[in-house]
């Protein structure tokens, strides 16, 4: 198979350039290699804007689970403060 | 006593807070509320060392995380564990054995977050979620520090003792695994 025709097929090889550029950096051939990839394949044209999405969800999702959703229950936290106290106590 | 520290209403002022940092990054209620036990127990023994430059909330959030990583590690150390074997031999059906070419059935298809403004609906959060919890340990451990903790790769590498090339392939293999779970279940 000839060089081209190796980029113009490899989808295993532009979806891993493409999750790697988006978080880090990619050497400049790689880049001209992903651009001539892309070109052709609509498959991983789709699956850049996923991966970008996917991100962004991602991120959104654990922003809003740090404000308290699940709360311990007050058993739990009565026994924890007791054993707190105990320690300050020694 | 530390007097920058008031132990007598950590409980009250950052449980709640901590078990949700812990939850949402190891999923394991059980553990997690152990875990923010032994981050009050330990934040304890080493009061001297907090010095007020961060809020009390960053500092104990600082221990916690130490212990999440510890976590993560003892999941990660020895043999490659059999969830990880699973989900790398599900992704290399993926593609062309020889070409590396998408095959037609896991190739990607639109589902509607291609648009940069698309609104994600509960449902879809919900599905989210789920593939999130089905990643291996591992994946799931640098996926989150790099995208949630937005830690610097190095940091990672160090922590979670990965060479940074696997670091990659891992950043990779979770997001392969993930948009296909989202794939295969939203549609």
């Amino acid at each position: 198979m000839s060089y081209l025709k190796k980029i113009i097929h490899n989808c295993k090889k532009a979806t891993y350039l493409i999750d790697k550029k988006e978080m880090g950096r990619i050497t400049l051939r790689e880049h001209i290699e992903l651009r001539i990839h892309l070109i052709g394949c609509s498959f991983c044209r789709i699956y850049g804007k996923q991966s970008r999405a996917i991100n962004k969800m991602v991120r959104e999702l654990f922003r809003s689970a740090t404000q308290p959703g699940v709360k311990l229950d007050d058993d739990f936290k009565k026994d924890l403060q007791e054993r707190i106290e105990e320690e300050l106590n020694k | 006593m530390n007097n920058l520290l008031n132990p007598h209403q950590w409980v009250a002022a950052h449980a709640d807070y901590l078990y949700n940092y812990a939850i949402s990054r190891i999923n394991d209620e059980e553990q997690a509320k152990d875990l923010v036990q032994e981050t009050f127990l330990a934040a304890l023994q080493k009061t001297n060392s907090f010095e007020g430059r961060s809020s009390e909330r960053t500092w104990l959030t600082a221990i916690l995380k130490n212990k999440i990583i510890d976590v993560y590690r003892k999941k990660s150390s020895g043999l490659r564990p059999a969830e990880t074997v699973a989900a790398e031999q599900e992704q290399n059906e993926f593609f062309d054995q020889d070409t590396g070419h998408w095959l037609k059935e896991f190739g990607p298809k639109e589902i509607g977050i291609e648009d940069k403004d698309h609104i994600i609906s509960r449902e879809f959060e919900e599905i989210l979620k789920k593939c999130l919890l089905k990643l291996p340990g591992l994946w799931k451990a640098v996926f989150t520090m790099k995208h949630i903790d937005e830690e610097p790769t190095d940091t990672i590498c160090a922590e979670l003792k990965v060479t940074p090339s696997n670091f990659w392939v891992i950043i990779h293999r979770a997001k392969l695994n993930l948009r296909a779970c989202l794939q295969k279940n939203w549609i």
